[in-house]
């Protein structure tokens, strides 16, 4: 199965920003991960290595970058009338569906280690005191495997929509509205915490008791939970038999 | 062994019976032209036999493998170009054939031979390079034949190859299939609804009409089933006491005539010129006189007419 999966790469890698009137698009998209890892770096100096701050850019970076790619997935092949022939090939559905999902997030996390290293480099050009500053351990494994686990999710989600979805629009659309469900459910959070000055104090208290690492962990463990969960859907959800019939 | 054994196929799609209970055979290194109006049901039966669809009831084996338990097998070993070429378009013309032969795992140094020797065969090898975006549809039917037949596969699945284009490029489309079939051997189901089109490549064709099987044979089969020689007359004096004199005739099966035109179908062999000397004598003014047989046409109207 590893060579179709690879043979499914090289296909997707090849058409990526190559399809008409979303390539401008997609590369100005690029740009606000790459303004991110100037920007901030050069504001918050030496902090940017040792207070976790880039997990916050670990959270976005693939979030994007994974958003704009995997809707094009299964509704793309759609769209352009060529997913019929794809299923009518030798490949298994998982190489397909597995093909298709790791070039995204390979796309989304590797956008984010290049971003880790650009940000690193401004940091050590705009603030060097004569060392060289490097991330800690915690927060680079931190940094890396939160990024890994929200492109595998953005994509997980993005290819459960592509496959139902009649147009990558109608997909992204729905991606997008998915994905901000969660970060309303925090806002809405954080508004009842504020309202409630004994909650606010109860969760600061239980917060002071985590370290990085324990709230790291905890995240990444919910990660993985929902990550499996949504893959395991998407496995389900690919019929061939219903995605032929459109 | 067939390289296509159906028998009573039936596939429904809710209330609707796509494909009613078919039965038949295509034998190995055959070209089989599947004939059917839109709508009869020959995209589904190819769905079926590569095993992209289930059937609701009866069994087909491709190539000696079951539709329903074995459909990687079939795949694995067949070539398909579908409904739409399904070709990428923001690919280039070499791109779109490494994939298909990554897909079908043709080793790399064979895949760059391969490339060559089928882009030059359908005579784009010097537009490799192009992005298939900028071609014309001919262009990308033909690129979709040769992706179906780059990994040599011993049968291939055409459903209506020439459907949408002009006659120049449906033509090209036809000799380049037909030279590759001639030259890579194997079997070809084709479906189409162009008679002249199965008339030249078909050795045989099973005409499908609301799911069903309506006829199965060699087109020289089906043409002698829809009727003997004709002989058309174009002139003058077609009056109702030669028509009845002609009707009398042992060889004459029927007539008809339209404004100056006289179709004589015969029902044996017989010498056109003591008809033609007996119009003469009855007063008719003979000014042309045509030979001719059924055509698949013929027989598919035929087949039409008798459903209504």
């Amino acid at each position: 199965m590893k060579t179709d999966i690879l043979a499914i790469m090289w296909k997707e890698r090849k058409g990526l920003f190559r399809v008409q009137g979303r390539r401008s698009q997609a590369l100005l998209t690029m740009l606000s991960p790459l303004f991110l890892a100037i920007y901030i770096p050069w504001n918050s100096g030496p902090d940017w290595v040792e207070s976790g701050l880039s997990v916050l850019l670990s959270i976005i970076v693939p979030f994007i970058l994974v958003g704009i790619t995997v809707p094009d997935s299964f509704a793309g092949e759609r769209e352009r009338h060529t997913l019929p022939t794809l299923l009518a090939s030798r490949l298994s559905d998982r190489a397909i569906l597995f093909g298709k999902l790791a070039t995204s997030v390979i796309f989304g996390w590797g956008a984010m280690v290049m971003v880790l290293a650009l940000s690193l480099i401004t940091v050590n050009v705009a603030h060097w005191s004569g060392h060289v500053l490097f991330y800690k351990p915690a927060i680079l494994a931190a940094d890396l495997g939160i990024s890994f686990l929200v492109a595998v999710l953005t994509a997980g989600l993005g290819v459960l929509f592509s496959l139902r979805s009649s147009t990558v629009q109608q997909a992204q659309q729905t991606l997008m509205a998915v994905l901000l469900l969660p970060a309303m459910l925090l806002q809405f959070g954080a508004v009842l915490l504020l309202k409630s000055p004994s909650a606010k104090a109860r969760f600061e208290q239980t917060l002071a008791t985590l370290s990085f690492e324990q709230i790291v962990f905890i995240v990444a463990a919910v990660l993985v939970v929902v990550d499996l969960a949504v893959l395991m859907a998407a496995m389900a959800r690919f019929k061939r038999a219903r995605l032929v019939l459109g | 062994m067939k390289a296509i054994e159906v028998d009573s196929l039936t596939r429904d799609f809710g209330g609707l019976r796509a494909v009613d209970h078919i039965s038949f055979g295509v034998e190995q290194g055959q070209i089989f032209g599947f004939l059917g109006p839109n709508g009869a049901g020959k995209t589904t039966t190819i769905n079926l036999l590569l095993g992209l669809l289930e059937p609701t009831d009866g069994r087909a084996e491709v190539l000696g493998y079951d539709t329903r338990t074995q459909a990687d097998e079939i795949r694995a070993r067949t070539g398909a170009l579908l409904e739409h070429s399904g070709v990428y378009e923001q690919l280039s013309a070499e791109d779109n054939l490494e994939f298909y032969g990554r897909v079908y795992r043709v080793p790399a140094v064979d895949r760059q031979a391969r490339i060559k020797e089928l882009l030059t065969d359908i005579g784009v090898w010097e537009r490799r390079e192009e992005r298939v975006r900028e071609w014309s549809k001919g262009m990308k039917q033909k690129l979709a034949l040769a992706r179906a037949m780059f990994h040599r596969p011993p049968l291939v699945f055409l459903d209506e190859p020439t459907a949408g284009l002009d006659v120049v490029s449906a033509n090209a489309v036809r000799d380049d299939l037909e030279n590759l079939a001639a030259r890579e051997g194997g079997t070809v189901f084709l479906t189409t609804h162009n008679m002249s089109e199965a008339e030249r490549l078909c050795s045989q064709v099973g005409v499908i009409r609301e799911g069903r099987l309506a006829a199965i044979g060699h087109p020289d089969d089906l043409r002698a089933q829809a009727g003997g020689p004709r002989v058309e007359i174009v002139g003058r004096g077609f009056t109702d006491s030669v028509l009845k004199l002609l009707r009398a005739r042992p060889e004459v099966a029927a007539t008809t005539v339209e404004n100056r035109h006289l179709e004589i179908e015969l029902s044996q062999e017989t010498d056109t010129a003591a008809l033609v000397s007996m119009l003469v004598s009855e007063g008719v003014q003979v000014e042309e006189v045509r030979r001719g047989k059924a055509s698949l046409e013929d027989v598919f109207l035929t087949l039409m007419e008798e459903e209504k």
